[in-house]
């Protein structure tokens, strides 16, 4: 019992991540029907961002700790945001009129891309990321969890919190909601859906690159791979708990990390992605819209 | 109609020329005597397919320094039988399909007369096929899986090794567990997606005396280990085994001792690599040994100290057991082209095949018949990241 507590709490922290870039896809998907791919090279780039910020800060001497950290995390979720602003405005804006398939498909492309240029400069060997906050462990009970495991769930739940303000509260998160119902008549009404297209994706690529350098100080390890498989389980946490929807995504994410860390406490570690997989699909068959989607018939 | 006849006689020309490249390619720099690529000039060129870039570049960068050190070496002796030593290096960019590819580019196109590589077990195995349409040997310095040598009761004609094999390894740490670190518990927690692990596991389960209380999996690229750790924590063992390369163990070690497992842990030679101390935290290598082929502290011979001398001297770091390795295999080239006084891919397959007593850096080696080096094992033991223990242990 105990050890199945730990290990619920184990998954609720791998969630969280998941949860956090699972917004990303989510909101984007939300506003313009695509899925972007190259969301989990975001994450990658975001890491990279704060791991040579942070070695810089050490070899100048300048901002120990835990300050370091969070200032670089500020500069590259930055930083990020800019790249998907870039990537969207030289890969997804030319095809805004295409089909969604072409759309797509630039998007596995423009994923490739960012790998390999990272691959090509910075090559690919696994880099040991700078422990900037040193790790303390606190048993609460039976159950046991670090500082670093806290910093993660604190600053993913706060990030959700702040993004569903800003898209509930904010003229331009009306305009976001706007576009996402329909892009024609929001224009109509006086807004630049390109504005709002643009703030979309530097609001989730700033997710993702938050994502990249909590994942960083967590487990000690990056490189320029490292958004793949995290990119497609956060695809499916977002398809899971209803593409489009905020919260949505939120609850897709824990749910992976939740299903994930379960299935290997249970022994299955062997096929816990094929897990992962097979409850999408049985969501898909039984709640095609996702968890929190709302089945609405299109008209044709 | 005279169109469709010159197409017929276009598309048998074709077929013609299809079928007659193979048989006419394979051999066509070999001699008439036992096959493979005769020396030619006044150089002797070996080729080396390495993992320069990927996923385990570690392990290939540092076999071509070892290499290229000890060419440097034999060419400023004088090189081997009075001809100097060519390198052409070949990445395989740690992908199976691309070793394969190198091994017959090296083959047919730069026409070596020895292969050095690959250096994992995968790539190995991926290479073999070509080097021996070739006739062509190879020396892989780190492949250390049983079948590499061996493919069922067959040898492999001419695949060679400068390390030991995996089954070897498994033995030597099932014996160190029950004699040095007297573990009658243990908790294997293994890379399932790899040859190699799968074969560590296999070789500890079947030497060791001690009971194994529970396995655990993980698979190439898993970062998470939180939620077996947790498992693992709450069995009663003394000795954890991981059978894995450095980047899944690097993380592992950080989230196992972050977590409070504090029993000793013992991996292969795939922990070697300075990347597995980075990535766990040198404070968190503590209490993990692992079998190397090489120690500075458990020296096999006095050729080692110049090895280490000269290695400083030229690359400004200490050595590593993958750079001594790779030296090794180069060494043993040179010896099988003088026992044999000739540099054709036969004569050196006969010369490594008939190896004994060759002094080397990670041990006086004897060639054994499934072409495994005999020669005896170091288990390294770590405190906070710094080699601190170093056991000689014979098979």
């Amino acid at each position: 019992m105990e050890v199945m507590i730990q290990q619920l709490i184990n998954g609720l922290f791998l969630g969280s991540i998941y949860a956090l870039m699972a917004l990303g896809y989510t909101m984007v998907y939300g506003i313009i029907k695509l899925i972007n791919f190259a969301h989990g090279e975001i994450y990658m780039i975001g890491s990279f961002i704060g791991y040579f910020l942070i070695n810089s800060f050490n070899t100048w001497g300048i901002l120990p700790n835990a300050w370091g950290f969070f200032i670089a995390m500020i500069i590259s979720m930055a930083a990020s945001a800019l790249l998907g602003v870039v990537v969207e405005f030289l890969a997804y804006r030319p095809l805004r009129k295409s089909t969604r398939i072409a759309a797509l498909i630039t998007a596995i492309g423009v994923s490739y891309l960012l790998q390999n240029v990272m691959i090509y400069f910075f090559s690919p060997d696994t880099r040991p990321f700078p422990q900037a906050i040193a790790r303390k462990a606190f048993s609460i009970g039976f159950v046991s969890v670090s500082n670093i495991q806290l910093l993660i769930l604190g600053i993913s739940v706060s990030l959700m919190i702040i993004l569903q303000l800003i898209v509930q509260k904010t003229r331009m998160g009306k305009a976001m909601r706007a576009v996402s119902v329909d892009t024609d008549a929001a224009q109509l009404m006086g807004i630049n859906v390109n504005r709002t297209i643009s703030f979309t994706f530097a609001l989730g690529s700033a997710l993702a690159a938050a994502g990249g350098m909590l994942i960083g100080l967590y487990y000690n390890s990056i490189d320029p791979m490292m958004g793949v498989a995290p990119g497609l389980k956060s695809f499916v946490a977002a398809v899971l708990g209803g593409i489009g929807i905020i919260p949505g995504a939120a609850l897709g994410g824990f749910a992976i990390g939740l299903i994930e860390t379960m299935s290997t406490a249970l022994g299955f570690s062997d096929y816990k992605d094929a897990l992962v997989y097979a409850v999408l699909i049985i969501i898909l068959l039984i709640r095609p819209a996702g968890i929190l989607g709302k089945n609405i018939k299109e008209k044709v | 109609m005279k169109k469709k006849f010159a197409f017929l006689f276009a598309s048998l020309f074709l077929l013609g020329a299809c079928s007659a490249g193979p048989s006419g390619g394979g051999n066509s720099n070999g001699n008439s005597n036992g096959g493979g690529n005769t020396q030619e000039g006044d150089t002797i060129k070996i080729g080396l397919n390495l993992e320069l870039s990927g996923a385990v570049a570690g392990y290939g960068t540092q076999e071509k320094e070892g290499v290229e050190l000890a060419v440097e070496k034999i060419n400023a002796d004088g090189g081997i039988l009075g001809k100097e030593v060519e390198l052409v290096i070949k990445d395989n960019k740690s992908d199976s399909n691309e070793a394969a590819t190198a091994a017959a580019n090296l083959t047919t196109n730069d026409g070596v007369v020895a292969i050095i590589g690959p250096a994992t077990t995968g790539a190995s195995k991926a290479a073999i096929p070509n080097v021996t349409k070739a006739q062509v040997p190879m020396i892989t310095p780190s492949g250390t899986d049983d079948a590499i040598t061996v493919n069922g009761d067959k040898v492999q004609e001419y695949v060679f090794r400068s390390c030991f094999q995996d089954s070897f390894q498994g033995v030597i740490l099932a014996n160190y567990a029950d004699e040095t670190l007297s573990a009658e518990k243990a908790v294997i927690f293994g890379d399932n997606s790899s040859d190699y692990a799968i074969g560590l596991t296999k070789a500890f389960e079947s030497a060791y005396d001690g009971e194994v209380v529970l396995r655990e999996n993980f698979t190439k690229n898993d970062k998470d280990f939180q939620a077996q750790l947790t498992k693992i924590k709450n069995a009663d063992f003394d000795v954890l085994y991981l059978p894995g390369y450095y980047e899944e163990a690097g993380l592992i070690i950080k989230q196992a001792r972050e977590m409070g497992i504090e029993q000793p842990i013992l991996g292969a030679d795939g922990f070697g690599d300075e990347k597995m101390i980075q990535l766990a935290g040198a404070e968190n290598v503590s209490n993990v040994f692992y079998t190397g082929h090489f120690s500075a502290l458990a020296p096999a011979n006095d050729t080692v100290q110049p090895f280490i001398d000269a290695f400083k001297e030229k690359y400004g770091k200490e050595p590593s057991t993958f750079n001594a390795l790779a030296y090794d295999a180069m060494f043993m080239i040179k010896s099988a082209i003088e026992s044999q006084d000739s540099a054709d891919s036969a004569a050196i397959t006969k010369g490594l095949a008939e190896l004994k007593d060759f002094v080397g850096i990670t041990g006086n080696i004897t060639m054994d018949a499934n072409h495994n080096p005999e020669k005896s094992a170091v288990v390294i033991g770590f405190t906070d990241g710094k080699e601190s223990s170093a056991d000689t242990v014979n098979p």
